[in-house]
């Protein structure tokens, strides 16, 4: 553990990001799979940047800020959001991946955080509801035409919507009814508000070709 | 005394208007915060153990590893060795620790034995649950026995309605912090500011007073949220132990869907008399249903056609190791409009009637036959039943079989005890302050439109201050008596300041107060708008004085006020397509004509409609709590297995209320609750209709209908 925290090797590792299938042979070679192999072939499989178990110093990209977390590997990106940047738009619901709540943009893709390790995460441009929602005091038109829609009850699946809706209409500019109602397929409401959700994503899509919030 | 009547209707600027929700900015742009989104200085994370057995008693527990797990701060033993476990889910101990994962990990340290007991968790055959069903006796009116030999038809039939499990999107749970001067700040997912804090006191034993409770929002509650809940107190002594830092403990999905709240379910043997015309003769019925361990769960039947003249009942209530049942939005009225209004259609099929007809025929067996036979019509109408309605099993070829079906609701809904103040400061701005919750219904925009209303502004112009037990208290949101209770306190509060402000400002205007009126932003000599002063030159004569009035809604005397009043019924007609091959259904449309009040705003009360009719789709096609017998736990206490519509599942949703003078005369009235009733019964009579047969129980899977199909049981 103590190598895989050397701040030098942390350097190395730099703007490679990091993936869960390295993530998962660091264990398998520390862990049960190690035994059965020859130190050789450990030592052939193992990535250079392994990390964890133990915690890990990231930075990630959210919102276009750089920001400083030290998380565990098996850390969601949601959990860290939430616990430790306070960044708390994104709601923990399911918790795996569906219902859509804990909705963010990875690298302009609509994404579970909650599916996501924080440390996958790295030298990836998350960007979370707050990263647009307001800008300059206004809506985005996304969430006016939400609000317009009253397309929100309680409002703890609505942030996910939202961010949805908005990844949604920047690949379907155009989009008809029918493919609203498939492209927010992924995103469940208990208190019922999808009525007006299909309406304010069409509305939204008016508002941002005509200039505003595009 | 003050004249608190609603202005006229024709009169009204700012009540009845389509406004936007005033939070909607705030919620919709994920700066809302809820208490699960708190993040306090040196917060610490619990996490629960639960038990995984239905019915058992703890052995041994020793916590002593998780005690010394890094990171924890503290563990409590919840049921100690002896304790006799009910269901699966009950909680056992809990762990707070300065990160989640840490209380996780310790959590697992727990070492538990058990005595395993025998257990109960399926009742869907009343003879095998054996000891554990409790009859409650024969309840008898009229002659059955001499209206069945009478009859010129019967009907038998079963049917049965599941449990179902709230499964708020926001889970139950709190940050709590009891500090070492003995005060908790206490910030709880909750239907109830005011009350929680009186409960956790008890609880507790320490005065209420030293008890500070604070909510933004809350992430749906439906009728589960009203307690501090066992996790309340557990967090709080949690809390304690460490020192007074603040705990944060939210139920994982699981727990949630597993001990947070479900509504009972309900099953049925009915057997009906009518005459040949369809004029409902007599009623037969065998029922049971189970809330948990208590039992608990009495759908009163039949439903809404309470005055059939003679009747036979029998209820029996099961005692399941299953975690107990809390309000449902609507309490037991959805399985009761569900086995009256099935056996009903089916009863109108043996007779080869238009159900619309022998619904319209039996509606002087109702409390309120006017408005259905008004409502029954009009539902028709936008449902366009004559043209889409077809006799049963008559769906014409291929596999897709279209119908249509009727549900029905009745509900109260009359105001809670609520007291609000309304305070005018020197520079013209009101706040309107209760110790009220927003459910997500819009509650803080009606109290602004009401004071608004009442002051002659707009809704920007108010600021509305709700959920903290700083601000005078208000009822649980439940039984939707919320908007009833809010808007009639907000009304009194806010005439009771607007006269004092009046009196203060007549001298000036050269008028008595009583001869003045606040309206469109002035204080004016009523009917002049010559002798006038602007709200702020008006609020300015106050000098460094603040108005400041409270105002009550009684329910006791609120009928008499006319402010708020209870009592309504409504319709649901569904149009479906059953693919007969696949089982599927889809929904084609929902109409909902539902009896109202005043409504105070079109816009979000039609969005209560909206969501009603939703939770009955999932209620009718997807949702139920899956018990598995052996094990005794539940099979799908996640998100992928207890479903949930999509927005693709819902086809069209029509929303049709009755706004008129005479409707609007009664004052307002609570809806959250009555179009959330009828749909289930509205969608399962429409699938019957479709394939020709019942499906007897819901939720109709694909599963479900193609057993019923093929003549297996399901
Ligand atoms: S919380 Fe991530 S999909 Fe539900
Ligand atoms: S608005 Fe409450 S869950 Fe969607």
């Amino acid at each position: 553990m103590s190598e895989i925290l050397d701040p030098e090797k942390r350097e190395k590792r730099k703007g490679r990001g990091f993936s869960r299938r390295g993530f998962m042979q660091g264990i398998g070679v520390t862990g049960a799979v190690a035994p059965a192999l020859l130190p050789e072939q450990a030592q052939a499989q193992t990535p250079p940047g392994v990390m964890g178990p133990g915690p890990v110093a990231i930075t990630l990209n959210i919102n276009g800020k750089p920001m400083k977390a030290t998380v565990e590997p098996r850390e969601t990106l949601l959990d860290t959001l939430r616990n430790q940047l306070d960044i708390t738009g994104a709601k923990r619901v399911c918790d795996r991946g569906t219902c859509g709540a804990c909705s963010v943009l990875v690298n302009g893709k609509v994404s579970y955080a909650c599916s996501i390790l924080a440390i996958d995460a790295q030298g990836k441009q998350i960007t979370t509801i707050e990263g647009f929602a307001m800008s300059g005091g206004k809506p985005h038109a996304v969430v006016q035409a939400f609000v317009n829609n009253d397309a929100q009850q309680c409002g703890y699946c609505t942030p996910g919507f939202v961010v949805a809706s908005k990844a949604f209409l920047d690949h379907n500019p155009n989009p008809t009814y029918e493919q609203v109602k498939d492209g927010l397929g992924g995103n469940l409401c208990r208190c019922g508000t999808y009525v007006g959700v299909r309406k304010a994503v069409l509305e939204a899509a008016k508002m941002m070709k005509g200039g505003s919030n595009a | 005394m003050p004249n608190y009547s609603w202005p006229p209707m024709a009169s009204r600027k700012v009540m009845g208007q389509r406004l936007s929700r005033t939070d909607g900015i705030e919620k919709a742009s994920g700066r809302a915060k809820y208490n699960s989104d708190l993040n306090k200085p040196g917060m610490l994370h619990a996490v629960l153990l639960t038990s995984p057995y239905a019915h058992a008693k703890v052995k041994s527990i020793d916590t002593s590893a998780a005690e010394k797990h890094t990171g924890v701060a503290a563990v409590r033993v919840i049921a100690p060795a002896g304790t006799e476990i009910q269901w699966a889910g009950w909680e056992v101990a809990v762990v707070a620790a300065n990160t989640e994962l840490a209380a996780r990990d310790a959590v697992k340290k727990i070492k538990i034995e058990y005595d395993m007991l025998p257990h109960v968790v399926v009742e869907n055959d009343l003879k095998k649950v054996k000891t554990r069903a409790k009859p409650a006796g024969e309840q008898l009116e009229g002659d059955p026995d001499q209206a069945f030999k009478e009859a010129d038809v019967t009907l038998e039939g079963n049917y049965g309605i599941p449990t179902l499990t709230h499964c708020c999107l926001e889970p139950h749970g709190q940050v709590i912090g009891w500090g070492a001067d003995g005060k908790v700040e206490f910030n709880p997912s909750t239907q109830s500011v005011t009350s929680i804090r009186g409960d956790l006191a008890r609880l507790l034993n320490i005065p209420a007073t030293d008890i500070h409770v604070h909510q933004d929002h809350i992430g749906g509650g439906f009728g589960s949220k009203f307690q501090p809940d066992r996790w309340g107190i557990e967090a709080a002594q949690l809390s304690k132990a460490a020192g007074g830092k603040p705990v944060k403990l939210f139920l994982d999905r699981a727990t949630e869907l597993m001990i947070a709240g479900c509504r009972p379910s309900g099953f049925l043997n009915v057997k009906l008399g009518a005459k040949k015309d369809g004029t409902l003769t007599a009623w037969q019925s065998e029922s049971w249903a189970s809330g948990g361990i208590g039992g608990g769960g009495s759908p009163p039947i039949p439903y809404v056609f309470t005055k059939v003249p003679n009747r036979r009942q029998n209820h029996t209530a099961v005692s399941l190791n299953t975690a107990p049942i809390r309000a449902w939005r609507a309490p037991n009225h959805q399985q009761a409009s569900y086995l009256t209004c099935a056996p009903l259609e089916d009863l109108a099929a043996k007779l080869k009637m238009d159900p619309l007809e022998l619904f319209l025929k039996n509606a002087n067996l109702t409390q309120r036959e006017d408005t259905y036979v008004r409502q029954l019509k009009k539902a028709a109408e936008l449902s366009d039943w004559k043209k889409l309605w077809h006799p049963r099993g008559d769906s014409g070829k291929g596999p897709i079989k279209r119908g249509l079906g009727i549900g029905v609701n009745t509900w109260g809904g009359a105001g809670h005890d609520s007291t609000a103040r309304t305070t005018i400061h020197p520079d013209g701005t009101v706040e309107v302050e209760l110790g009220s919750q927003d459910l997500g219904t819009g509650t803080r925009t009606i109290i602004a439109q009401v004071a608004a209303e009442t002051l002659g502004l707009r809704v920007p112009d108010i600021r509305v201050k709700i959920g903290d037990t700083n601000y005078p208290p208000s009822g649980t949101s439940g039984g939707s008596t919320t908007v009833g209770g809010v808007t009639s306190s907000t009304r009194k509060a806010t005439v009771n300041a607007l006269d004092k402000l009046l009196a203060e400002v007549a001298g000036g205007l050269g008028a008595p107060a009583d001869q003045l009126e606040a309206v469109d932003g002035k204080i004016q000599v009523k009917g002049n708008a010559a002798k006038s002063l602007t709200w702020k030159a008006a609020c300015q004569k106050l000098g460094v004085k603040t108005v400041s009035e409270t105002g009550s809604n009684v329910p006791r005397e609120a009928a008499k006020e006319g402010l708020n009043t209870g009592g309504v019924g409504g319709v649901q007609i569904a149009d479906v397509s059953v693919d007969v091959e696949t089982g599927v259904v889809k929904m084609n449309k929902l109409v909902a004509v539902q009896d109202i009040g005043l409504v105070v705003n079109p816009k979000t009360a039609e969005s209560q409609v909206f969501g009603a009719c939703i939770m009955s789709i999932c209620g009718a096609l997807m949702e139920e709590r899956i018990m598995d017998e052996l094990t005794g736990r539940m099979l799908n206490a996640d998100m992928e297995f207890y479903k949930l519509a999509g927005i693709k599942d819902i086809g069209e949703i029509v929303v049709h209320f009755e706004i008129d003078e005479l409707n609007d005369k009664r004052g307002v009235i609570g809806l959250g609750e009555p179009p959330a009733i009828g749909g289930i019964a509205a969608i399962s009579n429409a699938v019957a209709n479709a394939i020709g047969t019942r499906v007897p129980t819901v939720p109709m899977t694909p599963m479900n209908v193609l057993d019923t199909l093929s003549g297996r049981k399901s």
